[in-house]
C-alpha cells in the first residue's frame, strides 16, 4: 500500500537565512590532500569514548582499530592513514570536550589492498551480523549529532518502526556535503536504504530533499522510480527542515512527543551521509575514516567539497584550500548550528559536516539591545516556543519555570538569534539555561 | 593548544540578520517621508517647523537623561527621532503660521521622558510614547489642539472645520473622497494624506517590518462599524447608511492604524492577539467618532488597546511541538 503523504514542509516558525555570496553546490567531491599527521579524538561520538588499543612506536595500518568500542553505546574508532602512533595525548575535541586523541605520523603508502576484495553477501547476513560489522566499522549518525548508528538501528523489541526517512534535507547555509554524496553515490545510498530496511523491518521508505536541489530530487526520483516502498519526498526550501522533529512533522505529518524519540511515532531518520557509509561498512567493510566535509567561506580561496581523513587538523585543511586573509572566526558545521574554535588546530572528526572560515568583518561580536516586543522569534521558533520569555527566565535564575516554558524542548537551531532585531542572544541563553540544568543535576547527585 | 586571540569564539548562530533595531527605525522613518513631504505642500513651512522642534525635541530629551543617569547613548538607534516625528504628525496644523513652539515641544519631552524612558526605556514602556505624548498636550491645551484648523493649500488665510467634525456636526461642505484620499483637506500635519500614507505601508509591509493584520483588521472594523452605525447621526437616522470610506480616509486613522498601532513594543506578539488588539482599536475609535464628545477616537482607541495587551499576550500562547493540548504556562 502507498499513501501519498504530502505536508510540504513543518508548519511551526522556520526562517530563510541570508546567503553571504559563496556557493559550494557545484564543487564535485575532491579527495583532500593527505595530511601528516591525524590527531585522532577516541571520543567522536555520543557515548561512552573507545579505549585506546594502541601505545606509542606502534606502527598502524588505514583502517586499523586503535580505539576499542567501550560498552553499547560506543563504537571502534579506526586509523585514517597508515603510519607510527606518536602519542596519545589529553586535549578538547571541537566540541569543546576534554578527550583522549591518538596522534599518528603518516608514514608509507595508503593501503589499497581492499579495493581488492569482493563485496560481501550482505543480504546473506544475520542482522545481528550487520549491526556488529556497522559498530566494529565505527559508523555514527553523520549529520553532526555522531549517535551510534547501531543503537539506532537495534529497536527495542516493544517498539515497532513503520517508516524510515532519509534526511536528505542538509537545511543548514552553505553546506552541500551531502548533497554532493547524494548526487554522486545514489547507487551505493540504495544499497545502504536496502541493509537498514531489512534491520529496521520496515517497508516505507521517504527520502527528504528540499525544492532548492532539483537536480537531486530528479536524480533521485528517476533511481528509485522502479524501487517498491521508497519514496523521493519534495520539500520547501526552510531552515531548520533537517531536524528530525520537523522533518518527521514535513514528511509524515506527525509529531514526535516532547522529550520523545522519534522511535515513538514509529519512524527511524537516517542522514543521507550515514546511509553511504553504512553500505560501505557492511558491503565493503570500510570502516570510517574518512568523511566529505564543506570547507566554504567567502574568504576561502578554493571553498568545495572535501572528503578528509578523520583526525586532519583544521589548519592543514585550511593551508589546502587557501585563504585570502587571517580568518576572524573559524566554525566546525554550519553558520547556525555549528561551534566557533578557538585554534585551528582542532581535528576533523565524524561529526564534522563542514568548516566555515568567516572574516574578520564578518565575525561580529553581537551587543543586544532591550527586547522590544515584536513577536518575531515566537514566530520562527520551529517548536512553538517563546523564546524572549524563556530567556527572560533563564536571565532571572527562574530554572523551574523555564522548564515549564519548554526548555528542554528547544532544539537550538538558532533561529530566535539569528531573527531578533534586538540581536539578543537568545538561544544562547537557552543553551545556558540546559547546561545549567546539567550542572545543577551533577551537584544534586 | 594555545588559544589564539584572533579567533572570535561564541555560541551559534554565527549569522545574524541584516534588519537590526536601528535599520528597523530609520526605515520606519523612511516610510514616513512622504506624509512629510505632503503636509509642506498642504501646510507650508509652518508644518515643517512643527516637525523639527518636535524631532529636536525627542532626541535632546533622549540624549540628556541618557547622559544623566549614565546609560548607553540610545539616540542612535533612531527610535526617539522616530517618536518625535509620529508626534509632529498628530499635531494639528494651525491656521495662521503654526503651533505655539511649547506644544511639541511638551509633548516630545513628555513622551521621551515621562512615557519612554521613566519606565525603563525602549521595550519597556506600556504606552506608544508618541501617542501619549500627543494624548497629553491634548488635555492641557485642549482649545489650540481642537480649533482653528488650517484649511488645506491657503494655510495661512482660513480655517476650516476638520473632516470628520464637518460630518460628525454638519458644519461646512464635505470634501470629496480623492480630496480626502491624496490630502487635499485640513486634519493634523502627517495625516491628511491616506495615499502618501498607505504608500509608505506596503514598503514596511513588504519589508516585514510592520506586520498586515493588525492595519487590515482595524481599518476593516473601523470601515463596517461605521458603515452600520455612521447613519444615525444624519437628520433621518438609519442604520448600514453610513460611508465607511469617509471615515477611514479622514482623520488619523490611517496614521494611527499603520505606524501608532504596529508599534512592536506596545502590540501584542502574535497573530490571534494582534487581530483581537486592532478589532478593538476599530471598535473603540468608531465608538469615539460616533458618539463621543470629540470627533476623533483613534490616539484614545490606541491607548486603551495597549494598556490590554500584556493580557492580550496571556491569552494567546502557541503550544510547545509535541505536547498536544497542552498549553505553555506564562
Amino acid at each position: 500500500m502507498k499513501t501519498k503523504i504530502k505536508p510540504s514542509t513543518f508548519p511551526l516558525g522556520g526562517i530563510h537565512p541570508r546567503s553571504l555570496g559563496f556557493n559550494t553546490m557545484d564543487n564535485e567531491i575532491k579527495n583532500a590532500d593527505l595530511p601528516h599527521f591525524v590527531s585522532i579524538p577516541l571520543s567522536q561520538h555520543i557515548g561512552v569514548p573507545a579505549n585506546a588499543v594502541v601505545k606509542p612506536g606502534d606502527i598502524v595500518k588505514t583502517g586499523d582499530v586503535i580505539g576499542e568500542s567501550s560498552g553499547f553505546v560506543s563504537v571502534n574508532i579506526h586509523s585514517s592513514v597508515p603510519g607510527k602512533v606518536l602519542e596519545i595525548k589529553k586535549g578538547y575535541s571541537a566540541i569543546g570536550s576534554m578527550t583522549e586523541m591518538v596522534v599518528i605520523e603518516f608514514e608509507g603508502e595508503l593501503n589499497m589492498s581492499r579495493t581488492g576484495k569482493s563485496p560481501v553477501k550482505w543480504k546473506d547476513m544475520s542482522c545481528e551480523d550487520i549491526i556488529k560489522k556497522i559498530k566494529d566499522m565505527g559508523i555514527v549518525g553523520l549529520g553532526g549529532a555522531t549517535f551510534p548508528t547501531h543503537i539506532k538501528y537495534s529497536v527495542p523489541s516493544d517498539k515497532k518502526i513503520t517508516e524510515l526517512v532519509i534526511n536528505a534535507v542538509e537545511c543548514e547555509p552553505y553546506l552541500s556535503a551531502d548533497y554532493r554524496v547524494m548526487l554522486e553515490k545514489i547507487d551505493d545510498m540504495l544499497i545502504g536504504i536496502e541493509i537498514a530496511k531489512k534491520l529496521l523491518n520496515v517497508k516505507n521508505v521517504y527520502i527528504g530533499i528540499e525544492d532548492d536541489k532539483p537536480e537531486a530530487i530528479q536524480k533521485i526520483s528517476e533511481a528509485v522510480s522502479n524501487i517498491e516502498g521508497i519514496e523521493v519526498v519534495d520539500l520547501q526550501h526552510k531552515y531548520p527542515q533537517g531536524g528530525e522533529k520537523q522533518l518527521i512533522k514535513a514528511i509524515l505529518g506527525r509529531e514526535v512527543p516532547s522529550g520523545g524519540l522519534p522511535l515513538d511515532v514509529g519512524v527511524v531518520v537516517s542522514n543521507i551521509g550515514t546511509i553511504v557509509a553504512v553500505k560501505e561498512a557492511v558491503v565493503d567493510g570500510k570502516p570510517l575514516t574518512e568523511r566529505v566535509v564543506t570547507v566554504t567561506g567567502s574568504i576561502v580561496k578554493n571553498p568545495g567539497n572535501y572528503k578528509i581523513k578523520i583526525g586532519t587538523m583544521i589548519k592543514d585543511v585550511l593551508a589546502e584550500v587557501g585563504l585570502i586573509e587571517d580568518p576572524g572566526k573559524i566554525v566546525m558545521g554550519g553558520p547556525m548550528m555549528g561551534l566557533a574554535q578557538y585554534n585551528d588546530e582542532m581535528p576533523v572528526t565524524k561529526g564534522t559536516s563542514g568548516i566555515l572560515v568567516l572574516s574578520k568583518k564578518q565575525a561580529k561580536a553581537y551587543h543586544h539591545a532591550p527586547c522590544v516586543r515584536c513577536g518575531k522569534c515566537i514566530s520562527v521558533c520551529p517548536m512553538g516556543l517563546d523564546p524572549t520569555l524563556l530567556c527572560t527566565s533563564i536571565e532571572l535564575d527562574r530554572a523551574e519555570k523555564a522548564i515549564e516554558q519548554g526548555q528542554n524542548d528547544c532544539i537550538e537551531c538558532g533561529c530566535c538569534s539569528y531573527t531578533c532585531p534586538s540581536q539578543k542572544h537568545l538561544a544562547q541563553t537557552i543553551k545556558l539555561g540546559k547546561l545549567r540544568q546539567i550542572a545543577r543535576r551533577k551537584g544534586e547527585a | 593548544m594555545a588559544q589564539d586571540n584572533s579567533l572570535l569564539i561564541s555560541s551559534s548562530p554565527h549569522i545574524r540578520t541584516k534588519d537590526k533595531l536601528p535599520v528597523v527605525m530609520w526605515s520606519v522613518v523612511i516610510a514616513l517621508i512622504p506624509a512629510g513631504v505632503w503636509s509642506y505642500f498642504v501646510f507650508g513651512i509652518s508644518a515643517i517647523i512643527t516637525i523639527g522642534v518636535s524631532v529636536g525635541a525627542a532626541v535632546l530629551t533622549e540624549l540628556i537623561i541618557n547622559l544623566l543617569i549614565g546609560k548607553r547613548i540610545t539616540v542612535i538607534n533612531g527610535s526617539a527621532f522616530l517618536t518625535g516625528l509620529l508626534i509632529a504628525y498628530n499635531l494639528p496644523a494651525s491656521a495662521g503660521g503654526h503651533l505655539p513652539i511649547y506644544i511639541p515641544i511638551a509633548a516630545s519631552v513628555f513622551a521621551i521622558a515621562v512615557i519612554k524612558l521613566a519606565f525603563g526605556g525602549l521595550g519597556q514602556n506600556w504606552m506608544n510614547p508618541a501617542l501619549g505624548g500627543r494624548i497629553f498636550v491634548f488635555f492641557a491645551w485642549t482649545r489650540l489642539m481642537t480649533s482653528g484648523w488650517a484649511a488645506p493649500m491657503s494655510p495661512d488665510v482660513v480655517s476650516s472645520a476638520t473632516p470628520l467634525a464637518a460630518l460628525k456636526f454638519n458644519a461646512g461642505t464635505l470634501p470629496t473622497h480623492l480630496d480626502l484620499f491624496l490630502g487635499k483637506t485640513s486634519g493634523c500635519i502627517g495625516e491628511v494624506s491616506a495615499a502618501a500614507l498607505i504608500l509608505g505601508g506596503v514598503f514596511l509591509i513588504i519589508r516585514k517590518i510592520v506586520n498586515w493584520e493588525i492595519p487590515v483588521f482595524y481599518i476593516l472594523t473601523t470601515a463596517i462599524l461605521a458603515w452600520i452605525f455612521g447613519g444615525l447621526n444624519a437628520s433621518t437616522p438609519a442604520l448600514f447608511t453610513g460611508d465607511p470610506l469617509y471615515h477611514i480616509l479622514s482623520g488619523g486613522l490611517m496614521l494611527g492604524a499603520i505606524f501608532m498601532a504596529t508599534d512592536w513594543v506596545t502590540s501584542p506578539m502574535l497573530f490571534k492577539g494582534r487581530v483581537l488588539f486592532a478589532v478593538g482599536c476599530g471598535i473603540i475609535t468608531v465608538l469615539i467618532r460616533l458618539t463621543g464628545r470629540n470627533v476623533e477616537g483613534v490616539s484614545f482607541a490606541i491607548v486603551l488597546m495597549n494598556i490590554a495587551v500584556p493580557l492580550i499576550d496571556r491569552l494567546f500562547r502557541l503550544g510547545i511541538f509535541g505536547t498536544p493540548g497542552k498549553e505553555k504556562k506564562a
